[in-house]
C-alpha cells in the first residue's frame, strides 16, 4: 500500500487585490505518495504554481486556509523558523528558469554548499566539498571539480538546471517540487533531465510533484495526473485512464490543442476565450461553462462538485456526461490518444 | 527555381577583448548554409539553442550582417549589400517575433503598430490607414474597436495576433516566423498555428518557421531542416525527417520528443538507449575534428543529409 506523504485538505490560498482576497487555489485537496510522481496540468492563470509556491510556503501576504499535512503534520501558516527547517531539507524545489533561480555572483560550489550548510551546521569546509562534488557527480555534471568554481553565467541552460537540481536534492528531501523544469530547455536535454528526476525519485524514494503544460512530459513521468482549471481541481486519475478516457471537457480539450507528432490534423482545437483573471472567475457554477458555450446551461451542476467515477478517478461537475466537440457529431468523439 | 534561395551563408561574430578592442576571434553562428525555399510552403528550420537557426532568419531580413554568402528572393540577389538598392525587398519579407510581450511597444496604440509598416511604405490619409488597420484587425479575429487599445490590455494569443497584422500589413509574400508560438499556452498556440494556417492559403504566403518544438514543426512545415552548430545536419520533407531520419543527431532529437502514449513509456525509454548509445559510438563517423557536421549530401531528391566524403 502507498504511503502518504503529503496530504492537502481543501487548501484555499487567496491574493490580496486592493482591498478584497481572490483565491487562487480553492478548495483544493490532493494526496502525494511516496515514489510518486503527481503531475498538475493546466493552462498559465490556472493555480499551478501557486499552489506549488503554498506547499513551500513561499507566499506572503496572503491568505491560506485548509490543511497541507506533510509527513501527518499541518504546516499551513507555521512560523518562518520551523518551516526554514523543512524547506530545503525535508521539501526540495525545482525551478523553471535555472537562470533567475541561481545567484550571479556565487560559484556554483558555495550556492549547493549554502543549501547543505543551512541544514547542517557542523558540517566541515571539506567535507561540504566532497558532498558538493557528489551532488554535481549526480545529477550528471562532467568535470565536477572544474564546474565546482564557475559562476552560472558559465554554464549552459541543462547544465545551469542540473545545478538548480543538485541544490533541490542537496539534502534529500523527501518531497521534491518541479514547477515546469523543462521548459527551458531544449529537448534532447529536457529528456535527460526528465530521466534524472526519476531516477532520483527511486534512489531517495521521494514524492515528486511535477508542475506542466506539457502533456507529453506527463505522458512520460507521471503516475497520477491532477488538471486545474481557474484555481480548482476538475481532474484528478491515474495517467493510464487520464490518456485513454479524459472525462472533463477541459482535459479533452488540452489533449485535442496540441500538435500530436504521431496524427497528421489539419486544425487543431482552440479553446474558446481566455483563463478568466482571478478578479474575474466566476465563484459559483461551472468555472469551464464559459468556454463551451454550445453546452446548455442545463447540463452544468449549480455548485460543481468532484464525483468519484471510478476508483480514483475523479471529475468535476456534471457536464462531462453531455460533452461533444462543436465541429463534430457526438458519435466520433475524440477520446484522448486510443 | 527558388523562390528564396540561400547560398552557403555564412554569418560570424567576432570576439573582441585585449587592450584595443581588438577581434581575438570568431563565433560562426552560421557557417555554410543552403537552402531554398518553394512559394506558397512552410519550411521549417530546427536545432536546438545557439544552432544559429535564429541567426539564420534574421540575416535573410537583414538583422544580422552577412560575413559571407548570397541570398536570391524571386531571382534578385538581395546580400546586404546588394540592398541598399532594393530596399522595398523589406516589403515582401515580414518578420514575426517570438516574444508577444516584447516585440510590441507598450506605449503605442494598436491602431500605430499596425500602421507603422504602413506609414514608412505606403502614403495613406488618415482615414485610409484607420480603415486599412481595422481590416488587418479583423484578419487576424480582433475587433476594429481593438484600435485605440494599448498592448497590455491583450492575452498573450492576442497579442501575437497583433504581431501578425502588423507582419501581414504590406502584403509580403514571405514571413519569417522566429519561434512564433513558444512564449504561449497550448491552447493559445492552437489558435496561433491554426491562423497562420488559415492566413497561409488566403494571402499566398510563404513562411520560413523556426523552432525547437517538433511537435509544432511537424504540424506546419513541409520541408524541414536541422541545423546542429551552425550548419545543415539533415534536410527532407516532414514525412522523411520524422519517419526515416538518417543522421543520427536528427534520430536522437527525434527520439527525444515526449510520446504522449504513457502505455509506451518502457518502450520509448529503451529507444532513446539504443540512440544515444549510437550516437556517442557514431559520433566520430558523422562529426568532423571539429566536431562540425560534413556538407549535405543527397539520397534522394528530397532528402540530403551529412555524411562524410568516404560515405
Amino acid at each position: 500500500m502507498a504511503e502518504k506523504l503529503l496530504e492537502i485538505k481543501n487548501l484555499n490560498t487567496s491574493f490580496r487585490i486592493r482591498d478584497d482576497y481572490y483565491a487562487a487555489v480553492d478548495d483544493v485537496s490532493l494526496t502525494v505518495n511516496k515514489n510518486e510522481v503527481l503531475a498538475i496540468v493546466g493552462e498559465s492563470g490556472c493555480g499551478k504554481s501557486a499552489l506549488a509556491f503554498s506547499i513551500m510556503g513561499l507566499h506572503n501576504r496572503t491568505k491560506m486556509e485548509g490543511e497541507i499535512l506533510f509527513k501527518g503534520e499541518n504546516i499551513v501558516n507555521i512560523s518562518p523558523s520551523k518551516l526554514n527547517k523543512l524547506r530545503g531539507k525535508s521539501m526540495g524545489m525545482i525551478f523553471q528558469d535555472p537562470l533567475t533561480a541561481l545567484n550571479p555572483l556565487m560559484i556554483i560550489g558555495d550556492q549547493i554548499g549554502e543549501a547543505l550548510l543551512l541544514h547542517n551546521k557542523e558540517l566541515s569546509k571539506t567535507k561540504r566539498k566532497e558532498k558538493v562534488i557528489d551532488l554535481l557527480n549526480k545529477v550528471g555534471i562532467p568535470r565536477a571539480e572544474h564546474v565546482y568554481e564557475q559562476f552560472p553565467h558559465e554554464l549552459s541552460g541543462g547544465m545551469r538546471q542540473r545545478v538548480v537540481i543538485a541544490t533541490a536534492i542537496a539534502n534529500e528531501p523527501e518531497l521534491l517540487i518541479a514547477d515546469e523544469p523543462t521548459t527551458a530547455l531544449d529537448v534532447t536535454i529536457q529528456s535527460q533531465i526528465l530521466d534524472l528526476i526519476k531516477d532520483l525519485k527511486e534512489d531517495m524514494n521521494s514524492g515528486v510533484v511535477l508542475i506542466t503544460h506539457d502533456l507529453g512530459v506527463v505522458a512520460e513521468m507521471a503516475d497520477r495526473v491532477a488538471v486545474m482549471y481557474a484555481g480548482q481541481l476538475v481532474e484528478i486519475a491515474d495517467v493510464h485512464t487520464l490518456f485513454e478516457e479524459p472525462l472533463h471537457p477541459y482535459t479533452k480539450s488540452l489533449f485535442n490543442s496540441v500538435p500530436n507528432a504521431n496524427e497528421e490534423q489539419e486544425k487543431l482545437h482552440v479553446i474558446q476565450g481566455i483563463v478568466p483573471s482571478l478578479q474575474n472567475l466566476p465563484r459559483t457554477g461551472c468555472r469551464f461553462a464559459a468556454r463551451i458555450p454550445w453546452i446548455d446551461a442545463s447540463q452544468h451542476e449549480e455548485h460543481p462538485e468532484l464525483h468519484e467515477v471510478k476508483p480514483g478517478h475523479f471529475v468535476r461537475c456534471s457536464c462531462y456526461k453531455h460533452f461533444h466537440f462543436p465541429e463534430e457529431s457526438k458519435e466520433e468523439q475524440h477520446h484522448g490518444i486510443s | 527555381m527558388g523562390f528564396l534561395k540561400v547560398e552557403d551563408l555564412k554569418v560570424h561574430f567576432p570576439i573582441k577583448g585585449g587592450l584595443f578592442g581588438r577581434t581575438l576571434g570568431h563565433v560562426k553562428a552560421v557557417d555554410g548554409v543552403s537552402f531554398s525555399l518553394d512559394k506558397g510552403k512552410t519550411y521549417g528550420l530546427v536545432g536546438e539553442s545557439g544552432s544559429g537557426k535564429s541567426t539564420t532568419g534574421r540575416a535573410i531580413i537583414g538583422l544580422n550582417h552577412i560575413t559571407d554568402g548570397k541570398i536570391f528572393f524571386e531571382d534578385n540577389e538581395i546580400t546586404a549589400t546588394a540592398r541598399k538598392a532594393k530596399s522595398d525587398i523589406r516589403k515582401d519579407i515580414q518578420m514575426i517575433f517570438q516574444d508577444p510581450y516584447s516585440s510590441l511597444n507598450p506605449k503605442k496604440r494598436v491602431l500605430d503598430i499596425v500602421a507603422e509598416p504602413l506609414r514608412n511604405f505606403e502614403s495613406l490619409s488618415r482615414k485610409e490607414e484607420r480603415i486599412r488597420v481595422q481590416e488587418l484587425l479583423e484578419l487576424v479575429g480582433l475587433s476594429p474597436e481593438s484600435i485605440l487599445k494599448y498592448p497590455h490590455e491583450f492575452s498573450g494569443g492576442q497579442r501575437q495576433r497583433i504581431g501578425i497584422a502588423r507582419a501581414v500589413a504590406l502584403k509580403p509574400k514571405l514571413i519569417i516566423a522566429d519561434e512564433p508560438v513558444s512564449a504561449l499556452d497550448v491552447s493559445v498556440q492552437a489558435q496561433v498555428l491554426n491562423f497562420m494556417k488559415e492566413i497561409q492559403g488566403e494571402l499566398d504566403l510563404t513562411y520560413l518557421f523556426i523552432s525547437h518544438d517538433l511537435g509544432v514543426i511537424k504540424h506546419m512545415c513541409d520541408h524541414i531542416g536541422i541545423m546542429y552548430k551552425g550548419r545543415f545536419v539533415e534536410e527532407g520533407t516532414a514525412k522523411e525527417i520524422f519517419n526515416d531520419p538518417q543522421h543520427i543527431y536528427t534520430k536522437r532529437l527525434v527520439a527525444a520528443i515526449p510520446d504522449i502514449d504513457p502505455r509506451k513509456r518502457e518502450e520509448m525509454k529503451q529507444f532513446r538507449q539504443e540512440v544515444n548509445t549510437e550516437y556517442e559510438q557514431a559520433y566520430n563517423d558523422y562529426f568532423n575534428e571539429e566536431g562540425l557536421a560534413y556538407s549535405l549530401k543527397p539520397i534522394s531528391d528530397t532528402h540530403l543529409v551529412a555524411l562524410p566524403e568516404k560515405g
